[in-house]
């Protein structure tokens, strides 16, 4: 008996996946009717479920799987045309299959009424014959996409890609696609003839399916349990390391280095069979969307890229509602109506895309729709309605100031309250539960154009890099993820300063709002605060003072008892190496405890360099100019030239280079820069920036290198020409203020409309410039 | 029906919780204090690596700070661990049903809260202290 429930949980287990995927294949096969991978694929799942189904006993399964599987034999030899009546009646019995085997989980068999399913089938059946039914009442431009099953030559269909393979499907078939059925009236036969290409087809086509070779299941306990055990010996680790570290042995310090990469390995190992792909969560969206704007009448598109990122698989459970509300909302309210959206020029079908990617040792993941775009005055106007804000607040707050008022509590917009979203529930508690795993999201939008909004998730909740630091005698921790600088006070000029009462740091010319651990944790503090910890969490930034910085380091981190969660102040403990406990400070809540409202304005970080300073890294050319390295963003970067000095003349006192024919200014940025040595020789690499039809050219010395910079490495010492220097490759690299190095050639060159149609890097608006090289910097 | 109840002292108090709620218990280690929480939160132990919420069980129950080592009785709560901090571990007793009685009257609001009522032993009265209620 025991083996039989064995076999029945693994038939469950492997029929629940089989069907996700069924879902997805099906939503895909509407819009790729003439996919014969597609078709193969979903009725090897349906056969397989009828087959397992039949062997187990469960009649019922066996008989709507059976219906079921003869519909789509005819769908796959070609002898009906997939559309929206048999999309829907085969989606239907996904569901019914799905619920059946529910029923079959709980233990109570497969005694479900499947006999409603069966005649729905039936009926799709008979009501049209093959082939002549919808080839007849299509209307004619439908026919040739939808009629050409190509299954007719078998043959010409076995190619590698898809693409060739519909492109010479379309032309030659396309004329004979009206009779298929006579030709493939015999299926059985034909198919033999296609049996040695086509399994090789169907593996290209679809790779991941039969990932049984190469992998096996895994109880997630066991994992999880893997997991716990690897966290205490990296705890270990830690703790052998710093006895290791105080020790003279060498023989001891060299055991502890070997086990402390050991020990990192197998950590990322393990942690990496926890990684999903967010696929997993994604594969139901287009399902989601497609019955959702069947339901509301509108024509919606969903497209995904980057369902290979990969996260953690409790986080990727806890995105999974957040995630199908925003795609939910992003139909509901986004997607407008089809005679809407042609009433404004846009295409009828909407989309919905879903862009997941690693930034920072974040993933992001972002829904994206091209709907009506959430106007700003009417979330003012409803938030002043609500009492949420006055309207003095609201106007003095920017857009994006308002949008995120979306995220309060008992918010919504929606004209009407409809029963998909918009009951007033919701995106406030999308921030809640994506905050809850140390994740924040926002929200981007312009009137017109459409939405998107943006999740950040950390990669793992397990593990995550922090700062300990110490505060009147205990040890806490702040996570890297909201950790942007340390300040040491003491010196002349560092020091706190006053606004009223709230204390406040000079940073860079800014005022940094400040608030002491010690005070926020109601501790009587042993002496002034010696660091500054400058963070930024809920779109704040601030300074921390602490006592003192003790190490940035891997922790593990260790769920804490519920009534300690509900202090808001703690998202959790872990185990620091000499085996003390620390608490790990929940920035984001104590921004929004501590933080009083006068100085919180102070604190509000410009939307703008948020989303820059979040993508830290940017593309930048490095060059030589003279003795300086120099960093150039790659979005100041038009081309790089080799030319011959001959070509450069001279006019008045600048020089000009002839350039694609036409006379194009010359910086020598050597000389801009003051530097030593500039270029020589008859050849000069040049650096080309072409804006709304203006080009400069930058003479440098040498073109070096692009790289990634790392905005956070930024430090602003200010020099003529520059905006503040870096750390490109172990090596200091000055960062180039472009504008003032163009000026120097063009004067003129900024002077066009800011919001120029050629100028699509922005650059001409010079805050998005400024923000683009200064991001971190500030 | 008997019950064996792991008993332990605070003060002259004899208190007992079953034994199937005792995972084990241990000398007190080094705590880490939990700023801005409740009076009666101890701190949070390492117990193999596990964090473990410590509850003073004097201050829960309203007696005064006791001068000296105490122990730790680690209980399970639900999926949780939490210590209980106790002066004295004494012996596993078993008592019997008909021993029982629901906490008196004259008990202290802050202890009637805790307790689910007193064992007539010989000589002496048990509280039987209610877990759940303590360690939340």
């Amino acid at each position: 008996m025991d083996e039989m429930d064995e076999i029945v949980h693994e038939f469950l287990v492997e029929s629940y996946e089989n069907l996700d995927q069924l879902d997805q294949d099906l939503v895909a096969l509407e819009s790729d009717p003439s996919s014969r991978a597609l078709l193969s694929s979903i009725f090897r799942t349906v056969h397989t479920i009828k087959g397992t189904s039949g062997f187990l006993g469960f009649g019922n399964l066996e008989k709507v799987s059976h219906v079921g599987e003869s519909l789509l034999s005819e769908l796959r030899d070609g002898e009906r045309v997939m559309d929206p009546q048999v999309a829907d009646v085969l989606l239907a019995l996904v569901d019914t299959l799905r619920a059946i085997l529910a029923k079959v989980e709980a233990g109570a068999g497969d005694d479900v009424d499947v006999e409603t399913m069966v005649a729905q089938i039936v009926a799709v059946q008979e009501g049209a014959a093959p082939a002549e039914g919808p080839a007849s009442e299509e209307p004619v431009a439908v026919a040739p996409a939808a009629e050409d099953p190509a299954p007719l030559e078998p043959d010409a269909v076995v190619l590698p890609q898809p693409e060739p393979e519909r492109a010479e499907a379309h032309a030659p078939v396309a004329p004979a696609a009206v009779e298929p059925a006579p030709v493939q009236a015999p299926p059985e036969p034909a198919a033999p003839a296609s049996t040695v290409p086509a399994p090789k087809h169907e593996e290209i086509e679809l790779p991941g399916r039969n990932a049984a070779d190469g992998s096996i299941r895994v109880d997630v306990d066991l994992l999880d349990s893997l997991v716990r055990q690897v966290g205490e010996l990296v705890l270990v680790r830690n703790q052998f390391d710093r006895i290791a570290g105080a020790g003279e042995d060498q023989e001891t310090k060299r055991s502890a280095q070997r086990l402390s990469l050991i020990a990192s390995e197998l950590q990322e190992g393990v942690m990496r069979t926890r990684m999903q792909p967010i696929e997993h969560v994604w594969s139901k969206m287009p399902r989601i969307v497609r019955d959702l704007a069947k339901m509301l009448g509108r024509e919606v598109r969903v497209e995904m890229t980057g369902g290979d990122t990969e996260l953690d698989r409790s986080l990727l459970e806890a995105v999974k509602d957040p995630l199908t509300h925003l795609v939910r909302n992003a139909v509901d309210h986004g997607i407008e109506a089809p005679d809407q959206r042609r009433a404004v020029g846009k295409v009828s079908q909407g989309l919905v895309s879903l862009r997941a990617y690693h930034s920072n040792g974040q993933v992001v993941v972002e829904i994206t729709d091209d709907g009506a775009g959430i106007d700003p005055e009417k979330v003012g106007r409803s938030a002043v309605s609500k009492g949420l804000r006055s309207a003095n607040e609201i106007a003095a707050m920017s857009s994006s100031e308002v949008l995120d008022l979306l995220f309060l509590p008992g918010f919504s917009t929606a004209a009407k309250v409809t029963n998909v979203s918009g009951r007033g529930v919701g995106m406030d508690v999308v921030r809640t539960n994506i905050e809850a795993i140390g994740g924040s999201v926002d929200v981007e939008s312009s009137v017109g154009k459409g939405t998107t909004w943006r999740m950040r998730i950390p990669l793992t909740l397990a593990i995550m890099p922090a700062l300990t630091v110490t505060c009147c005698g205990s040890v806490y921790a702040i996570p890297q993820v909201s950790l942007l600088e340390l300040v040491a006070l003491g010196g002349q000029d560092t020091r706190i300063e006053h606004v009223g009462t709230a204390p406040v740091f000079r940073l860079r010319g800014t005022l940094l709002p400040l608030v002491s651990l010690a005070e926020v944790l109601d501790l009587a503090p042993e002496s002034a605060g010696r660091v500054i910890a400058v963070v930024e969490a809920d779109d704040q930034r601030f300074g921390v003072i602490v006592d003192r910085v003790l190490n940035m380091e891997e922790i593990v981190v260790k769920g804490l008892a519920s009534r300690l969660k509900q202090i808001g102040m703690y998202s959790g403990a872990t185990v620091l190496g000499d085996g003390g406990v620390a608490l790990i400070l929940d920035l984001p809540a104590i921004a929004r405890r501590v933080l009083s409202t006068e100085i919180a304005e102070l604190a509000k970080v410009r939307r703008q360099t948020t989303v820059q300073a979040a993508k830290a890294t940017h593309q930048v050319l490095v060059v030589a100019a003279g003795d300086r390295r120099v960093a150039i963003p790659l979005s100041a970067v038009t081309r790089l030239e080799r030319i011959r000095t001959d070509r450069i003349e001279q006019v008045g006192t600048r020089e000009v280079l002839q350039y694609r024919g036409a006379l194009v200014p010359l910086v020598r940025l050597d000389r801009v820069l003051g530097a030593v040595g500039g270029p020589t020789g008859d050849e000069l690499d040049v650096v080309v920036y072409t804006r709304g039809g203006r080009s400069i050219a930058m003479a440098v010395s040498e073109i070096l290198d692009i790289v990634e910079d790392d905005a956070r490495l930024h430090s602003d010492i200010d020099d003529h020409g520059l905006v503040g220097s870096t750390v490109l490759d172990q090596r200091v690299t000055e960062l180039l203020d472009v504008r003032s190095a163009v000026r120097a050639a063009d004067a003129g060159f900024f002077d066009d409309d800011p919001d120029d149609p050629d100028d699509p890097d922005g650059l001409a608006d010079r805050a998005a410039f400024d923000d683009d090289l200064l991001a971190g910097v500030r | 029906m008997s019950t064996r109840l792991v008993t332990f002292t605070l003060g002259d108090r004899l208190c007992g919780i079953p034994v199937d709620r005792v995972q084990e218990v241990l000398p007190s280690r080094p705590r880490t204090r939990v700023p801005l929480a409740p009076d009666d939160v101890a701190g949070l132990v390492n117990l193999r690596g596990q964090v473990v919420l410590t509850v003073d069980l004097r201050r829960r129950l309203g007696m005064p700070a006791h001068d000296g080592e105490q122990m730790m009785a680690v209980v399970f709560v639900g999926d949780e661990t939490v210590s209980l901090l106790v002066d004295r571990i004494g012996d596993v007793l078993v008592v019997d049903e008909d021993q029982f009685e629901l906490p008196p009257q004259t008990l202290s609001e802050a202890l009637r809260a805790v307790i689910l009522g007193t064992y007539k032993l010989s000589g002496q009265l048990l509280l039987a202290l209610d877990v759940d209620a303590v360690a939340s």
